[in-house]
C-alpha cells in the first residue's frame, strides 16, 4: 500500500447533460434513467441520450428501477413508468396528492403513498390499500415474500398486503423518513428527522436501537453486499454501522470513511466487493475502498452542483451520478 | 440578502379573507410566480400556479421540548419544491381557520433542510371586522393568530360602524401592539405591505416601537393574552442578560408565542438583537450602535397569562 494524493478515475466519467435537479437514478441494464425536477427521464446509453416527458409540466420526486422498469413518483399525483426503449406510461394516478415515496419488488409488485394511504399493487396487478394515521413516508418490501415496511409518523408499519392480518406496528416517537430492510430480513431501520437513524431487530425480540450523533438528517443509506454493513450520509464523513453480529450495532462504534469538510449527501456500496462511492454536498465524489481506506476521485467538488443520486447497475461496473444543478455522469471502471 | 426563497405564511379564522386575498396577491400583475400550498383545493381561482396541497401533520419533535411541533408536511413539500429550485420567486403557505402558526413558525428554525433552502417572511394574518371580536372570546386560535402576526389584514371594515371598528382595533393592539395593521375592504392591500416584509430577520427587527403609538393609545385589556414590553434607558450585563433570557423562554416557552428585542451590551459596539418563536431563540450581534444613539435596551414578549411584574423586574436587574 503506498501513502499519496487520490488517485482519479475523473477521465473515465462520460458527462450526462440533464439540465435539471437529478432526483433520482435507475438502471434498465445497460441504459441508465435519470428522473429530474422537471418532470422528464433522461436515458443515457452509449453517449447517446433520449429525453421522455414522463410528468409534463410536473417534477419527479421519487424514483426506484428493477432493472426492467424505471418507476417515478410525481407532484403531477403519477406512479409513471418508463422503459429502456424510450417508451412510457402511468401506473398510478391519485387526485392532487404528491407522489414521493415508492417501493419496487424484485417480483413485479411495487407501492406507492399518497395522502394517509399506503397502496400496493402486487405483480397480477390486484391493489390493495392501507390507511394509516399519519402519511407514509419512505415504503420498501421485505427482501423475500410480499410485505411492505411503511416509515411513518411514531414508528413503522410492516404490512402482507394480500393477507387480512392486522398489520404489525413498531413503534418509536418521533417522524421516521426513509425506510429499509435489511438483506437477510432480520433487521428495519428508518432515518428520522432529528438527525439520527432508528432500528429494530426483528428476530429475535424486537429490539430497538438508536443510531445518533449526527449534524444533519440521513437521507441516503446503503448495505454492503454482504449485509453486514449499512453506510449512511448526513455527517462529513460516510458512517458504517456494523450489522454483523445479531445484536446489530448496539455498544459499537461506526466506522467513518471519506472524512473531508463537506456532508455527505449519498452513499451507494458496490454490489459486489467492499467499495463505497461517496457523494458530498459539494459536488465532490470519492469511491473508498473499504479494506484500506483507499480513495479514488471520481468527481471534483463543484460550486452549487452537490450530489443528489448516485446508482451503480447491477454488475458493479459502472456508477452513475446526478447533482442540484442538472450535471450528471457516468463512470465506467477501468477493466 | 441570501438566495433563500421567502416564505409567507397567512393565516386567519374562517371567512376572515384569506383566499381574497390569495387571490389578489396572484392576480396583481407582479411578474412573480409564488408557489402557493394551501390547506383545501378548489378555493383559489388561478391555475397557471404551483398550488399544492397539504394536510397540515403537526409533528412533536423527539427532543425534549414540549412546545417544539413543526409540520411534517410542510417540510416534505418543501423538500419536493426544491427540487424546483428556480421555478418561482417565493412561496405562501396557507393554514387552516383554526390552525395555531406555531408549528409553521417553528419548522423554519427547527429543520435545517428547511432553514438552509427558505426563510420564513412574514405572518400575515387576516382578521373579519365583524366578527373578530366575537372569535377572541370563543376561539383560542384566533387570538394566537393575532398574537403571532408580523402583518394584519383587519378586513370587511365596510361592515362595522366606526365606532366597532375602534373597539375590534382595540382589542387586536391589546393583544398585538407590534404588527402592522391595514384596514381593508376586500383586502385591498398593496402586495409590498403584504409580501417581502422580512419580519424574521435580525438585520429588520431595529425598530420595535409599537405600531400604535403612531395612532393614539387604545385602552383594551385581554385577559389572556397580552403583550409586555420592558425598557432600560442603558446597558444591560451580558453575564445576566443571556441566562436569564435563555431561562425565560425555556421555562415559559410554552406561553410565550413571540419576543423580540434589541440590547446593548458594554464595550459592544454593535447591538444585540433577538427573536423567538415559543422556546426558539434566534440572536446575535447586528448592526453598529450610531455614533449620537442613545444606547437603550428593549425587550417585548407577547404571550398568554404571562407574570408581567417579574418579566419587568427579572429584565431590570439585568442593567449595568
Amino acid at each position: 500500500m503506498t501513502a499519496g494524493p487520490a488517485s482519479s478515475l475523473t477521465q473515465h466519467v462520460l458527462a450526462v447533460d440533464t439540465n435539471a435537479h437529478v432526483t433520482a437514478i435507475g438502471w434498465l441494464k445497460g441504459t441508465a434513467a435519470f428522473g429530474l425536477g422537471d418532470g422528464t427521464i433522461v436515458l443515457a446509453r452509449d453517449g447517446e441520450t433520449q429525453r421522455v416527458e414522463a410528468h409534463p409540466g410536473a417534477g419527479v420526486l421519487v424514483g426506484l428501477s428493477d432493472g426492467a422498469r424505471f418507476l417515478t413518483g410525481g407532484d403531477d399525483g403519477r406512479v409513471a413508468v418508463t422503459h429502456a426503449d424510450g417508451s412510457s406510461g402511468t401506473l398510478a394516478e391519485t387526485k392532487g396528492a404528491w407522489i414521493d415515496s415508492l417501493a419496487i419488488s424484485k417480483t413485479g409488485a411495487f407501492a406507492y403513498g399518497a395522502g394517509k394511504r399506503a397502496i400496493a399493487i402486487d405483480d397480477k396487478g390486484r391493489e390493495k390499500i392501507l390507511e394509516l394515521a399519519s402519511a407514509p413516508r419512505g415504503l420498501a418490501f421485505a427482501p423475500k415474500g410480499y410485505r411492505l415496511a411503511i416509515a411513518h409518523y411514531n414508528g413503522a408499519t410492516l404490512w402482507f398486503p394480500n393477507v387480512e392480518a392486522k398489520p404489525e406496528l413498531l413503534d418509536w416517537k418521533g417522524s421516521h423518513l426513509d425506510i429499509v430492510w435489511s438483506p437477510d430480513a432480520r433487521f428495519i431501520v428508518t432515518s428520522m428527522q432529528e438527525n439520527a437513524l432508528h432500528g429494530w431487530r426483528l428476530v429475535p425480540d424486537k429490539g430497538n436501537m438508536r443510531m445518533s450523533g449526527y449534524p444533519s438528517k440521513t437521507r441516503s443509506v446503503s448495505w454492503s453486499s454482504d449485509g453486514k454493513w449499512l453506510a449512511t450520509s448526513g455527517a462529513e464523513a460516510a458512517i458504517l454501522w456494523p450489522f454483523d453480529s445479531k445484536e446489530g450495532p448496539m455498544g459499537k462504534q461506526p466506522r467513518e470513511c471519506g472524512v473531508r469538510p463537506a456532508k455527505v449527501t449519498r452513499v451507494a456500496f458496490h454490489p459486489n466487493t467492499f467499495v463505497l462511492a461517496v457523494g458530498y454536498e459539494d459536488g465532490c465524489i470519492l469511491l473508498i475502498r473499504m479494506v484500506d481506506a483507499a480513495e479514488l476521485l471520481v468527481r471534483q467538488a463543484l460550486k452549487g452542483s452537490g450530489v443528489t443520486a448516485m446508482e451503480w447497475d447491477a454488475g458493479g461496473k459502472r456508477l452513475a451520478f446526478g447533482c442540484e444543478d442538472g450535471q450528471a455522469g457516468l463512470l465506467t471502471l477501468p477493466t | 440578502m441570501s438566495d433563500k426563497i421567502p416564505i409567507t405564511v397567512l393565516t386567519g379564522y374562517l371567512g376572515a379573507g384569506k383566499t381574497t386575498l390569495l387571490n389578489r396577491i396572484l392576480t396583481e400583475p407582479h411578474g412573480k410566480k409564488y408557489a402557493v400550498i394551501v390547506n383545501e383545493f378548489g378555493e383559489i381561482g388561478i391555475d397557471n400556479e404551483l398550488v399544492v396541497g397539504a394536510d397540515e401533520e403537526v409533528f412533536e419533535m423527539n427532543n425534549g421540548c414540549i412546545c417544539c411541533t413543526v409540520r411534517g408536511d410542510l417540510i416534505r413539500i418543501l423538500d419536493g419544491l426544491m427540487k424546483r429550485k428556480g421555478k418561482f420567486d417565493a412561496i405562501i403557505v396557507e393554514t387552516t381557520g383554526l390552525a395555531d402558526p406555531a408549528p409553521v413558525a417553528q419548522t423554519f428554525f427547527m429543520d435545517q433542510d428547511v432553514s438552509d433552502a427558505a426563510r420564513l417572511d412574514a405572518v400575515v394574518t387576516v382578521a373579519d371586522a365583524k366578527w373578530l371580536s366575537e372569535r377572541l372570546k370563543d376561539a383560542p386560535e384566533a387570538k394566537s393568530q393575532i398574537a403571532f402576526a408580523d402583518v394584519i389584514i383587519l378586513n370587511k371594515i365596510d361592515l362595522v360602524s366606526p365606532a366597532e371598528l375602534e373597539e375590534v382595533e382595540g382589542r387586536i393592539r391589546a393583544i398585538n401592539p407590534y404588527a402592522k395593521l391595514h384596514r381593508t375592504q376586500n383586502c385591498a392591500v398593496p402586495i409590498s405591505e403584504v409580501l417581502d416584509r422580512n419580519a424574521f430577520d435580525l438585520d429588520r427587527i431595529l425598530d420595535i416601537e409599537p405600531d400604535f403609538l403612531e395612532q393614539g393609545h387604545h385602552h383594551h385589556h385581554d385577559e389572556e393574552m397580552q403583550s409586555i414590553s420592558v425598557k432600560i434607558d442603558g446597558e444591560v450585563d451580558p453575564e445576566r442578560f443571556m441566562p436569564w433570557i435563555s431561562n425565560l423562554t425555556q421555562v415559559e416557552g410554552a406561553n410565550i408565542l413571540r419576543c423580540k428585542g434589541i440590547v446593548a451590551f458594554p464595550g459592544e459596539p454593535k447591538r444585540f438583537v433577538f427573536q423567538g418563536v415559543h422556546m426558539i431563540l434566534d440572536g446575535d450581534v447586528q448592526g453598529d450602535w450610531k455614533p449620537g444613539q442613545k444606547r437603550t435596551s428593549k425587550v417585548v414578549f407577547i404571550g398568554r397569562d404571562l407574570n408581567e411584574k417579574a418579566i419587568r423586574e427579572e429584565f431590570l436587574a439585568c442593567a449595568v
